[in-house]
């Protein structure tokens, strides 16, 4: 069951009906396959190239340049411990080695229960907030080594279920434009003149 | 509807300067469709249908809203670069922010999307900009999902789509979505991975975006906060705009303090004017150094920006001040080193950052970032040599020939070498994994001493034959 479902079949081909050309949906695609089965699988990518009309190659060969796909199984958890200079100045060393302690892990690992993958990380974008960590890409701020306890003791326990959806899922709203709403996206070879609203002649928004 | 009833919202102090952007932070629902109407929200865009496309563009260029995505070129004066003509125009939203030490696009993302909205709307309408794409960074699911929450609820409301507030001005604003690379930030790769491919920069010039961008069509690529600001511009005037700030460095900034300071936070400063000093040490900023330590060293200006010293604090934040004392302001991020900094190890998190979000498309890049790595790793684990420390200096010749960028110090005798530098690689990531390491190299050349040991002299043993 590692194709796309049919369920996500449609909102895979919503999402590619927003973009001018069909393999800008490739990225989002990818995305929508790993909140399925929490990595992103052979058959997943072999089935978003057919639904995008390029080959299998071409969508493993974006995807694997960037660093959230994962394509080997990985905690239903993962914690990202920032290790950038604003992190790092307070403590960040001290917190993901004291992670690898309590996890019995060494960073990049998985706890053999199969619920967290310790990763090291960098700048999330939350320098004032040193050092902070994100647990499936939700940020917690100013972590002390007894904060980091409690945040695994409360995964294991299955406490943060509701604030924290399993890996995979990032925005749990999705984007949604409503037919009668939309314009529609045009291939760009398509379109032929300006916009409505830009009066044409003469061209009165350029050249000053 | 309630004002902000918990002591402490991250990122952000209450203050009573002059607010641009973050006018809202204070209410917990600000990013609520109810509080953005209720706060003045869409009347820029009111104002902005009720003038031509052409009056709008001229407001946007009379305030001299300064880019803020680090290179701090007018907005204005890029949407004239588009060709005559040439359609479709696509606008690309940089929300991709992951310059070390940067924080506050995701504040504006998470807490105020309507903001955004609102200015990608002004600024589609005035540019002629027939589709909006907003590229958030992967790792920020908030802002994600805040954005998606606020577009549908636009869209329901007719503030987005087709025929906006009954005119003639139809636009989609799409969510797109990254999946985590740092280098993606720059335009042209966030093109690139807009379409779906590995995001590595294209070469430029000859062709910037403006001209041939998003499936080789003229594109704008502007950054969140640019974006935000149009908002208060088109409802305010460009000269209220212009009433803020100095002539060449108009209006507020988003300033991210972080490191060895008694208050981190997010502040949105009055640019041009306020300097370093105000906001290390002034009272509504972050009160001085932890413990009240000696300040040490400061990035001015994001990750890749040359370290400036105590000697610089009189410096205010205004791009060319900053540029002639030898660096940049670059994303507005602020790094503040303590005396009890091991200033080697600092710059080593840095060096580490740049080696590995090198792309591979240039050599000086992926070879001599990583190359710099290695050396500098050596040299804090105790086993490097006097010869390192040169060595270094040797790869980054490699990535930035001739002069770098440093700051002056009157300790060491040093005049500031003015920004910027020369590059041998196609974008900035290269020349970031050597600058910052520079400057530490340059100015504090005792502290890496300290850790190598002499190299060894080499003896040769003339070999003969027989
Ligand atoms: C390596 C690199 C990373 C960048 N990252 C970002 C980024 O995360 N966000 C951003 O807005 N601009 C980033 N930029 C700058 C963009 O290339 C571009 O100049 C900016 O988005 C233009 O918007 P502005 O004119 O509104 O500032 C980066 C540039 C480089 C070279
Ligand atoms: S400088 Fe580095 S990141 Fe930039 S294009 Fe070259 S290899 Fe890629
Ligand atoms: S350095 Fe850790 S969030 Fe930026």
């Amino acid at each position: 069951m590692s194709r796309l479902t049919d369920h996500n079949v449609i909102i895979a081909r919503e999402i590619i009906s927003r973009y001018p050309k069909p393999k800008s949906a490739l990225i989002p695609l990818v995305h929508l396959s790993q909140e399925q089965n929490g990595y992103v699988t052979d058959d997943a990518m072999r089935h978003i190239a057919e639904l995008i009309g390029v080959t299998p190659a071409e969508v493993f060969g974006t995807a694997s340049f960037y660093e959230m796909f994962k394509f080997e199984p990985v905690g239903k958890y993962v914690i990202n411990v920032c290790g950038t200079m604003s992190c790092a100045l307070l403590g960040a060393g001290d917190l993901l080695h004291h992670a690898e302690q309590r996890l019995g892990v060494k960073a990049g690992g998985t706890t053999s229960d199969g619920l967290i993958t310790l990763e090291p990380a960098e700048c999330q974008a939350a320098c004032t907030e040193a050092p902070c960590l994100q647990v499936n890409y939700r940020h917690k701020y100013r972590v002390t080594t007894d904060d980091l306890d409690q945040l695994i003791d409360d995964l294991r326990a299955g406490k943060l279920a509701d604030e924290i959806p399993p890996h995979g899922t990032l925005g749990r709203t999705r984007q949604h434009i409503p037919d009668d709403r939309g314009v529609g996206a045009v291939h760009p070879d398509q379109v032929t003149g300006g916009p409505a609203w830009i009066p044409m002649d003469p061209p009165a928004d350029e050249g000053k | 509807m309630t004002a902000i009833t918990h002591p402490y919202i991250p990122g952000f102090y209450i203050g009573d300067r002059p607010k641009v952007v973050t006018s809202r932070f204070e209410y917990e629902d600000s990013y609520t469709l109810e509080r953005y109407l209720a706060t003045d929200g869409y009347k820029g865009l009111e104002k902005c249908l009720a003038m031509s496309p052409a009056e709008m563009h001229d407001e946007v260029r009379n305030s001299t809203v300064l880019g803020r995505g680090g290179a701090g070129f007018p907005a204005g004066v890029k949407w004239g670069f588009t060709p005559q003509g040439v359609w479709p125009r696509y606008l690309v939203v940089n929300g991709d922010e992951s310059e070390p030490g940067t924080y506050k696009d995701r504040l504006l993302m998470e807490r105020d999307p309507h903001q955004l909205i609102e200015g990608c709307l002004i600024a589609s309408y005035a540019a002629g900009l027939s589709q909006c794409f907003l590229y958030v960074r992967g790792e920020m699911a908030l802002a994600q999902e805040r954005i998606a929450v606020a577009l549908n609820e636009a869209y329901a409301a007719g503030y987005v789509g087709k025929n906006i507030l009954g005119t003639d001005f139809s636009l989609d604003i799409v969510l797109h979505w990254g999946a985590g690379a740092y280098v993606v930030g720059e335009e042209t790769a966030l093109i690139e991975s807009l379409e779906g491919e590995r995001g590595m920069p294209r070469l430029k010039p000859p062709f910037f975006p403006a001209a041939v961008g998003l499936y080789g069509k003229p594109t704008i690529v502007n950054n969140v906060e640019t974006l935000a600001n149009l908002p208060f511009i088109a409802h305010q005037g460009s000269s209220a705009y212009t009433a803020i700030g100095t002539p060449t460095s108009p209006g507020t900034r988003m300033v991210a303090i972080s490191g060895h300071v008694k208050r981190p936070g997010v502040y949105e400063i009055i640019n041009g004017s306020t300097t370093f000093r105000d906001i290390i040490y002034g009272d509504e900023f972050c009160q001085g150094i932890c413990d009240d330590n000696e300040l040490k060293a400061f990035v001015p200006g994001g990750g890749s920006a040359p370290w400036f010293l105590p000697d610089q604090l009189d410096i205010p934040f205004e791009g060319r001040e900053a540029g002639a004392a030898g660096s940049m302001l670059g994303s507005g991020a602020v790094m503040v080193m303590d005396s009890t900094t091991d200033i080697p190890e600092a710059a080593l998190t840095l060096t580490r950052f740049y080696a590995h979000e090198s792309c591979g498309k240039c050599v000086p890049c992926r070879e001599g970032g990583t190359w710099l790595l290695r050396i500098l790793e050596r040299v804090c684990s105790g086993h490097g040599t006097t010869a390192d420390l040169d060595q270094i200096l040797e790869v980054g010749e490699s990535i930035c020939p001739g002069d770098m960028p440093h700051a002056a110090s009157e300790r060491l005798g040093l005049e500031a070498v003015p920004f910027p530098y020369k590059m041998t690689t196609i974008c900035f990531v290269g020349p970031s994994a050597y600058a910052p390491l520079h400057s530490a190299l340059t100015l504090f050349r005792d502290e890496f001493e300290a850790k190598v040991v002499p190299a060894p002299t080499r003896v040769s043993i003339p070999v003969t034959a027989g």
